[in-house]
């Protein structure tokens, strides 16, 4: 019936609250807290904190526990309330040479200063369910062996090692003062410079990076990568508040970074040399930054003299649809009544009927 | 509108109109800058809003930015005050600036529409704001922005004639039923937004100042009072708007756009006005339309009767 279209402030204020009963779930089942949320589904809120642009384990935990564990809503909610806080200052970069590192591998040598540390990953477990996690009593308190000695203090970056050699393209640094684009804050502008770029990969949905990254491997695009390095840690974030004029601490974030080499067959004024893709995220998600440093790589083309041909080696289509939060809600708004519009277009799809009838029987008179 | 801003209190978790004061002053230089350059679009560092991209984030942001205490605002969605999303956003400026709201599109100093333009011939002093999806009207043409940009910056929109062309040899007219697109100011070529081409005329010479929001492309534009807006067209096929042999079974309306209600599903369906103010106001002032007795009919007056509403509003 029609009035089903009809608003209604009862309608839409019961709806919240059979949304309310609804996440709460079987009332007879322990609620689960934010904090349990924080501890235990930490990857979810890594990822929430990445896309949401907002580095806060707890804050991030909470949108997880209100959007029921929709990771896409919670980013949307995290984002929301991200527009409404006051900006204090801008960082200074992090240096990720610093890291404290949590885990650090290499695909292109055996070896590296400062050696190939696992840490914490799945990736070689075994991926059978794990029955002894669905125990009533739960796994008890789990604990890791320590090593004997601690981790190197340095840890160059791999990229840099081949760095010394020329074999690698440099890395050089904006210039002095050169203001980082703020995407939260400008609109998007093409062409866009790398800082944009990347600041939208960040924030771009792990799923379409992912995808996207993936298609550059099977060949639309792709520039045979090594994952020179991924590494995952804590580093420190300073500040410089304008009345010290000097940079003070604030405090740690866990990160993770991927430098991806790819090759490049050289140009006329370029010898032969190897390119870098670049990705970065809070927390611990290494397929989305490797997934990142691969499209980064890609959307180079342009500045390689290289065509861009392919899905991931373009811009404006890469970089207009990578954000979740606005396809989200662009897809979604689709459940909005659009029937002024239907009706405009039935209208003409009756007369337009009408006349291929008239066109018909006009024929057959003749 | 004086009592209302005497009685103006809102959540003061947030600052009035929800969007701080720095935002809002982005948002109006580049309303400044739409204004004085009718019908182009300006891009501006949209925010993310409490509302999903696509539902109105363009709207409510120009609207935020804005409205003061003292204003009245309407909110329509397909011309209806009662749409689930009209609803919501006429809710969210209730608690976030505690202005005064009402249904009635004279009353209204700010009016937020989603794909219509109120029957109503709207006055100086008022500001309509149109919630956009998508700002640029080439862009099924051509989906590159650095490209559409460029067309904008030459004039060169011989790309939407030769589309609009197509249509008469395919189809023998013009097949855009909405979101039809009109030339500003004999300069830029615009988006009206999805509205109906039936209310494309209405945008011409319109007394009241026309925003434009779209915010998850990140453009504002705007239509200054008394601006010519005219619907692309050619000489042997002008332009032309929709026109329905009924007149709306509730108001008898000949001259309103009417929605088709599907009554039962043997085929029985009734035509009424969109504009449910509009029809309402009629209603009230006697008019009669064929089905205004019919128990049907009857219900789904009831279904969008106003008193009622304002109750549960409250």
């Amino acid at each position: 019936m029609y009035v089903a279209v009809k608003g209604g402030e009862r309608a839409i204020l019961n709806s919240h609250k059979l949304i309310t009963e609804t996440r709460r779930g079987d009332g007879a089942v322990p609620e689960v807290s934010v904090r349990q949320i924080g501890e235990q589904l930490g990857l979810a809120v890594d990822r929430v904190m990445t896309e949401g642009s907002v580095y806060d384990r707890e804050l991030a935990a909470l949108a997880i526990k209100q959007a029921q564990g929709d990771l896409v809503e919670a980013i949307f909610l995290l984002r929301a309330y991200r527009t409404t806080l006051p900006r204090f200052a801008v960082s200074e970069p992090i240096d990720t040479a610093k890291m404290l590192v949590r885990r650090r591998i290499s695909a292109a040598y055996k070896d590296i200063p400062g050696g190939q540390v696992l840490g914490p990953t799945y990736d070689y477990t075994h991926r059978l369910l794990d029955f002894a996690l669905a125990a009533e009593d739960g796994v008890g308190l789990p604990e890791a062996p320590v090593a004997d000695a601690p981790l190197d203090d340095g840890m160059p970056h791999v990229a840099d090692i081949l760095d010394h050699e020329g074999l690698i393209e440099e890395e050089r640094p904006d210039g002095d003062g050169a203001e980082v684009f703020d995407l939260t804050r400008e609109p998007m502008s093409f062409p866009a410079g790398r800082d944009q770029r990347l600041q939208n990969l960040a924030r771009g949905d792990e799923g379409f990076v992912l995808a996207l990254g993936y298609s550059t491997q099977r060949g639309y695009g792709g520039n045979h990568p090594f994952a020179g390095e991924i590494r995952m840690g804590e580093v420190s974030v300073e500040i410089v508040p304008e009345e010290l004029g000097f940079a003070i601490d604030i405090g740690d974030v866990v990160i993770s970074e991927c430098h991806m080499i790819n090759q490049f067959e050289g140009s006329k004024e370029k010898p032969p040399q190897f390119t870098r893709g670049y990705g970065l995220s809070f927390g611990h998600n290494e397929r989305k930054v490797m997934a990142m440093a691969l499209v980064d790589r890609a959307l180079r083309a342009r500045e390689m003299g290289e065509t861009a041909m392919y899905p991931a080696q373009d811009e404006e289509f890469v970089l207009y649809h990578a954000d979740n939060v606005e396809a989200a809600g662009f897809v979604s708004h689709l459940k909005l009544p659009h029937y002024v519009d239907f009706q405009a277009e039935l209208n003409l799809i009756r007369k337009l009927r009408q006349e291929h009838q008239d066109r018909l029987e006009k024929e057959a008179a003749e | 509108m004086n009592a209302a801003a005497e009685k103006a209190s809102w959540d003061e978790a947030y600052n009035f109109a929800y969007l701080d004061e720095q935002t809002k002053r982005m948002i109006r230089r580049a309303l400044l800058k739409a204004v004085a350059i009718p019908g182009y679009q300006v891009p501006f560092g949209g925010r993310e809003m409490p509302l999903a991209y696509g539902w109105g984030t363009g709207g409510m942001q120009v609207t935020a930015s804005v409205i003061g205490p003292s204003d009245t605002l309407k909110v329509i969605d397909q011309g209806a005050d009662d749409t689930t999303n009209a609803v919501s956003i006429r809710r969210f400026f209730k608690r976030v600036a505690g202005i005064a709201t009402t249904e009635a599109t004279e009353e209204a100093s700010v009016i937020q529409t989603r794909h219509r333009i109120p029957e109503k011939p709207l006055k100086e002093g008022q500001v309509l704001v149109y919630q956009v999806p998508q700002p640029e009207p080439l862009r099924k043409l051509e989906p590159r922005e650095t490209e559409t940009r460029k067309m904008h910056g030459y004039a060169e929109y011989g790309l939407m004639h030769v589309r609009l062309y197509e249509d008469i040899s395919r189809f023998g007219h013009i097949a855009t039923t909405y979101s039809y697109p009109v030339m500003v100011n004999g300069r830029y070529v615009m988006s009206p937004s999805p509205i109906p081409k039936f209310d494309n005329p209405k945008m011409e010479n319109n007394q009241a100042i026309q925003l434009f929001g779209a915010g998850r492309e990140k453009r504002i534009y705007a239509i200054p009072p008394y601006t010519s807006v005219k619907s692309l067209d050619f000489e042997d096929h002008p332009f032309e708007v929709q026109r329905w042999p009924q007149a709306c079974a509730l108001c008898g309306a000949r001259d309103s756009y009417l929605d088709e209600v599907v009554l039962d599903d043997k085929g029985g369906r009734m035509f009424v006005c969109s504009d449910t103010h509009f029809c309402a106001d009629r209603q009230e002032k006697g008019h009669r339309g064929p089905m205004a007795a019919d128990p049907a009919a009857g219900a789904f007056a009831r279904s969008s009767d106003t008193s009622a509403r304002k109750e549960g509003e409250r």
